[in-house]
């Protein structure tokens, strides 16, 4: 499976080596087509991209207007070194991987069992599929409620059997993380396993047919056939998932506010925070800056790893 | 394992079971939020869980999510406003900038297509401060114009439907040059009925997505009357404070439209999404 930036660059090679043939009306017609969504990019996200740059090396306030610039090099950078919160932050990000390995294992199974092994399998892609299509801010919003240390539903059922001391889930610093996390998997899960289905109908029939006159059983199959097929797709979904943790916003923002004691705060919170709450744009920019090379520098080390992880 | 169609066997049957299990499990924070939407406030808490509501409250909880001192009703019209002008506008862009890449060979679509692509891994978050900047400039700040174009040009929609539309043979479209049509009318005649579906999976997909959406109406919105329905959710949320069985009404509500249209097109998503591999 491709993902998109992978196929821009296989684009580009192959159209270079047809373009004998061109009459300047297909030039024409071409651009025409092509060009509300080039503005689009353009003004909406080239543009800003340069901007958020620029003023990574800026100290400016929103209120001071434009006069209030102060260009202070890399001193941006300089001060996210030293920075607690910061730092915290981007530890929190790294942590915060550790979802996607667990929802991609769930995932497999769940997809594995759904394809071959049930009845009904429209009601069950359906089901798992639902949390994924919800309103994330619905979604956060019961989960909250269902955390509620004392008389939630979560630590009653705990409390009920036998644990006293049941953790406070969203308002302790140590277990909010993990919460945030359990409720990603969870709404992960549909999507991935989605994938995986699809990874595994094209896998061909008569492998798994041979498999079986060589009579090896059901385990063998999966470690010898369906897991190493599956490797391109388990690729995409560890590439995308790895680069959709550094956007998880939302659900920070409704249930945590990167809280408590900035337990939660994420790259991302800490930059809308810095941006649209503190106001220090040139200080939230250069946060932009490092969240861009961080995902600049996932995409690109994909490639390189691509070559020798996966299967074709 | 052939002719595992033709009987029914007991493994898979008891494997169906487990698994139905599970997705219950899976679902409860969806059945609590529906049954405490039903009930009555004092009764939200009650431990063990009344899965029946002992006294039913809907209509009441409901009304006052709809009609009451914050009536949803409002937030509705302005979500259905944006999803459904986002959606038929980006629908649009998508297709004719995918129909452009795939179908017209003109100088230099490679290297553009490639850069309108790359831009595809640039996260959001990185480029709202200039984008936010921008809208305060030009007046787009704080309207719905403005939330509609932050979701009008998706270059996963354009990249997507380019897969559907280098589907169609070259030939339909050689023939039909040959016989005077030019490309407008190639798209709109041949090109794009032969895509529908995949267009019409991408607009689902779409629409849930800009219904869903928080971060941007949260930062490109100020004024009450134009919210939609996640800002209106957290708002009615923080006023309502421990009146749980409203806000859970206020949940339902907000995810119920999506469910629907979720089942109604699921078919067309799910295949949508394993196809284009697409993600919000």
């Amino acid at each position: 499976m491709e993902t998109p930036s992978q196929a821009a660059v296989s684009a580009g090679l192959k159209k270079r080596t047809k373009s004998s043939s061109l009459a300047s009306g297909e030039n024409l017609a071409g651009w025409l087509f092509v060009s509300p969504m080039l503005i689009g990019v353009f003004v909406l996200v080239l543009l800003p991209i340069l901007a958020t740059i620029v003023l990574s090396f800026a100290d400016w306030n929103f209120v001071q207007g434009w006069d209030g610039i102060d260009w202070v090099g890399f001193g941006n950078f300089e001060k996210l070194l030293h920075d607690d919160q910061f730092i915290r932050s981007v530890r929190n990000n790294f942590l915060f991987l550790f979802a996607v390995p667990i929802y991609m294992f769930i995932s497999m199974v769940l997809a594995v069992i759904i394809d071959r092994h049930v009845y009904m399998k429209a009601y069950f892609k359906v089901a798992y599929f639902m949390p994924y299509i919800s309103s994330i801010v619905a979604v956060a919003i019961v989960w909250q409620v269902l955390f509620q240390p004392s008389y939630g539903p979560i630590n009653q059922l705990l409390k009920s059997l036998g644990i006293d001391n049941p953790p406070m889930w969203i308002a302790d610093p140590k277990f909010a993380l993990i919460s945030i996390m359990m409720i990603v998997v969870w709404t992960s899960i549909g999507f991935n396993m989605i994938i995986y289905i699809a990874g595994l109908q094209s896998i061909p029939k008569d492998l798994y047919e041979a498999a079986d006159i060589d009579g090896a059983g059901g385990w063998t199959k999966f470690t010898r056939i369906t897991f190493p097929l599956l490797s391109p797709t388990s690729f995409f979904l560890l590439v995308t998932g790895v680069i959709s943790t550094f956007k998880v916003f939302d659900i920070i923002a409704v249930m945590t506010q990167g809280g408590p004691i900035g337990s939660t705060s994420l790259m991302v919170w800490y930059l809308y925070d810095t941006a649209f709450v503190n106001l220090k744009v040139g200080y939230a920019s250069s946060i932009a800056a490092v969240l861009f090379l961080f995902v600049l520098a996932i995409t690109v080390g994909q490639w390189a790893a691509q070559k020798r992880w996966v299967n074709y | 394992m052939p002719n595992q169609e033709a009987a029914f066997s007991w493994r898979k049957g008891i494997l169906t079971v487990i698994m139905f299990a599970i997705s219950i499990l899976f679902l409860l924070p969806f059945i609590w939020m529906l049954v405490t939407s039903f009930k009555i406030e004092k009764d939200v808490f009650v431990y063990p869980i009344e899965w029946i509501p002992k006294q039913w409250n809907a209509i009441t909880n409901y009304k006052e999510v709809w009609v009451g001192e914050y009536p949803f009703w409002k937030y509705y019209l302005n979500s259905i406003k944006v999803a459904v002008i986002t959606t038929i506008i980006s629908a649009l862009v998508s297709a004719l900038a995918a129909y452009g890449f795939s179908k017209i060979n003109f100088k230099g679509s490679g290297y553009v297509f490639m850069i309108v692509l790359a831009t595809y891994m640039v996260p959001h978050q990185a480029i709202l401060i200039p984008q936010f900047i921008l809208y305060r400039q030009i007046g787009l700040f704080d309207s719905h114009l403005g939330l509609i174009l932050l979701g009008s040009f998706s270059v996963l929609g354009t990249f997507m439907l380019r897969q559907f539309f280098m589907g169609v043979h070259q030939e339909f479209i050689e023939s039909a040059k040959i016989d005077g049509a030019n490309h407008f009318k190639i798209f709109m005649n041949i090109a794009l009925p032969l895509v529908k579906p995949a267009v019409a999976t991408y607009a689902i997909l779409r629409f849930i997505w800009t219904w869903n959406d928080y971060q941007n109406p949260l930062i490109f919105l100020r004024t009450d009357k134009l919210f939609t329905i996640p800002l209106a959710m957290q708002k009615f949320t923080s006023l309502s404070g421990e009146f749980y069985s409203l806000i859970m009404a206020a949940a339902v509500s907000a995810i119920l439209p999506l469910l629907l249209i979720f089942i109604i097109g699921q078919k067309s998503v799910i295949e949508g999404i394993a196809l284009g591999g697409v993600k919000g």
